[in-house]
């Protein structure tokens, strides 16, 4: 029998609107469940994108041996540009490392004749994953010329079980919501279902064929989950740039950096629809397969 | 054709409803199907209706051995029987049309084919005109007449009626017999279960007398207990 497109979207239409309540209940549930769901995922993301920026912040530096002229020491400069995990190499002379030790004490004229030589040239390294610190200061001890490191490992280390507690706990309450969200769909649908078994048995009796039947559902339940989802993404839409504006007006927040709604609206639309339609339509799948064995 | 030989049907619970019946019922019959209560007519309708299956004998209905019938066959053989229940099981918020087009759409019937099928077959029962009212704004007998259409309406070689005037005042329930006899002359066969001895005995018609869970008589008969 070929798939009567029309048909079975004008049945899901209709059932939808014949079943108002319900249908309002499937998607307020959808729209709640998203919501939960998409501003926890934000915010796990906001909090990793500033632990990536806290991450940058956080250099290695190797100090020159101060018996090396400028040239030697500037000459290490491709060797260290090789280690594993280095992300960037930034040479810093020792009048520069003066000038900024003195910047920090610029209200405080004792450091003004502090003597250049008194520093090393150094250099300042930026890594491309944390994790890949310590095997980068052991190869950094092996390079001839470097005679001091200044890693620290603990706060390096710090952020990755931050940022590694944080994505096992997203993750864990994204998987529980998406579960809740398919079973209190599919219950809100069986309800449905089970107002229209005479319907369903009198469709079997006649020799409908369980896709025949199951289709009508599978439409309203694609289109519960399109209706929730699009809501869902409107409200996180404001919900976020709302919660934009609060930090940015917020004296204690404002180190906070949050990704604006404009560069993350793409993937948050096809998250939340893809969610939609897998909780739409596995929860009417789930909700009639009860009423198919007649 | 319907051929139930040597057929047992025991429940999960224990319940033994048939010993091993046999009848058979030629193309074109009409045949009553009377017993009292628990005597095991639901069971040979539910069998009849692909409900249920057989636990022992073989069940053949219109060239489906239902000992053997895939579930995707089950549809096939719905689509051979048309079947009429006692509460009508009409779907209260469709019109009669939608009642009957749902039946055909399920089948896989065309538009332009259920715009001209559907009145034939409510002229046929009695009901042109009443195409756009809806169930709870017709008699009983009415809607037992919409129910007639929609077993009807796809055609069926079988109806069966399981007490189909069991909600009706006698006089309803003559003319939906009638109706029932009248459809049997254009060649289709007809099963009627019921208990109603008077109605029965109005027409000269076989009888198949079900006692627990056997055949008790089978004939042209009076319906006497």
């Amino acid at each position: 029998m070929k798939h009567n497109f029309s048909y079975f979207f004008k049945e899901g239409v209709g059932n939808m609107f014949s079943h108002g309540f319900m249908s309002f209940a499937a998607i307020g549930v959808t729209v709640a469940c998203l919501l939960i769901m998409g501003t926890f995922s934000l915010v796990a993301y906001d909090l990793n994108e500033n632990l990536k920026d806290l991450q940058r912040e956080n250099a290695v530096l190797a100090f020159v041996d101060e018996n090396y002229t400028d040239t030697e020491a500037k000459a290490l400069q491709p060797k260290l540009e090789k280690l594993t995990g280095v992300a960037s190499c930034t040479f810093v002379s020792r009048e520069e490392a003066r000038d900024n030790y003195v910047e920090q004490y610029d209200e405080d004229d004792l450091y003004e004749d502090l003597q250049a030589e008194i520093f090393r040239h150094r250099y300042v390294l930026h890594m491309t994953d944390l994790e890949l610190m310590d095997e980068m200061v052991a190869e950094l001890e092996q390079v001839e010329g470097v005679v001091k490191i200044r890693a620290d490992e603990a706060i390096s280390n710090g952020f990755i079980t931050v940022r590694n507690v944080a994505g096992v706990i997203s993750i864990a309450l994204v998987t529980v919501l998406l579960v809740v969200s398919v079973f209190i769909m599919s219950n809100t649908i069986k309800l449905t279902t089970f107002d229209r078994r005479d319907e369903i048995a009198i469709m079997k009796m006649v020799g409908a064929t369980n896709s025949f039947i199951r289709w009508p559902f599978v439409y309203e339940g694609l289109l519960l989950g399109i209706s929730g989802a699009s809501i869902a993404f409107l409200l996180q839409w404001v919900l976020y740039e709302a919660l934009v504006r609060g930090v940015e007006n917020s004296d204690t927040m404002q180190l906070l950096r949050l990704v604006p709604f404009g560069e993350i609206w793409l993937p948050v639309a096809v998250v939340f629809l893809a969610v939609g339609v897998l909780v739409g339509v596995g929860g009417s799948l789930t909700a009639i397969r009860k009423f198919l064995r007649v | 054709m319907i051929r139930l030989t040597n057929v047992e049907k025991v429940y999960d619970n224990g319940t033994q409803a048939l010993k091993g019946i046999s009848f058979e019922i030629a193309d074109g019959e009409f045949v009553f199907l009377v017993g009292p209560s628990g005597s095991g007519k639901s069971t040979i309708i539910k069998l009849l209706t692909g409900e249920v299956i057989p636990t022992a004998g073989r069940v053949m209905i219109n060239g489906f051995s239902m000992s053997r019938i895939s579930d995707k066959q089950i549809p096939l053989m719905r689509r051979t029987i048309g079947v009429i229940f006692q509460d009508f099981r009409l779907i209260t918020n469709k019109t009669v049309f939608d009642n009957l087009s749902l039946a055909m759409r399920a089948v896989g019937a065309s538009t332009k084919e259920i715009r001209s099928r559907i009145p034939y077959v409510l002229e046929l029962v009695g009901l042109a005109g009443k195409e756009n009212r809806y169930p709870d704004e017709l008699s009983g007998g009415e809607q037992q007449r919409v129910a007639i259409a929609r077993a009807l309406v796809n055609n069926p070689s079988t109806i069966v009626a399981d007490e189909p005037t069991g909600n009706l005042d006698p006089g309803r329930s003559l003319e939906i017999m009638t109706l029932l006899q009248r459809i049997n002359a254009l060649g289709t066969t007809v099963v009627v279960v019921t208990h109603e001895k008077s109605l029965v005995n109005q027409f000269d018609k076989r009888v198949i007398m079900i006692d627990e869970g056997a055949v008790a008589v089978d004939g042209v008969h009076r319906y006497e207990v």
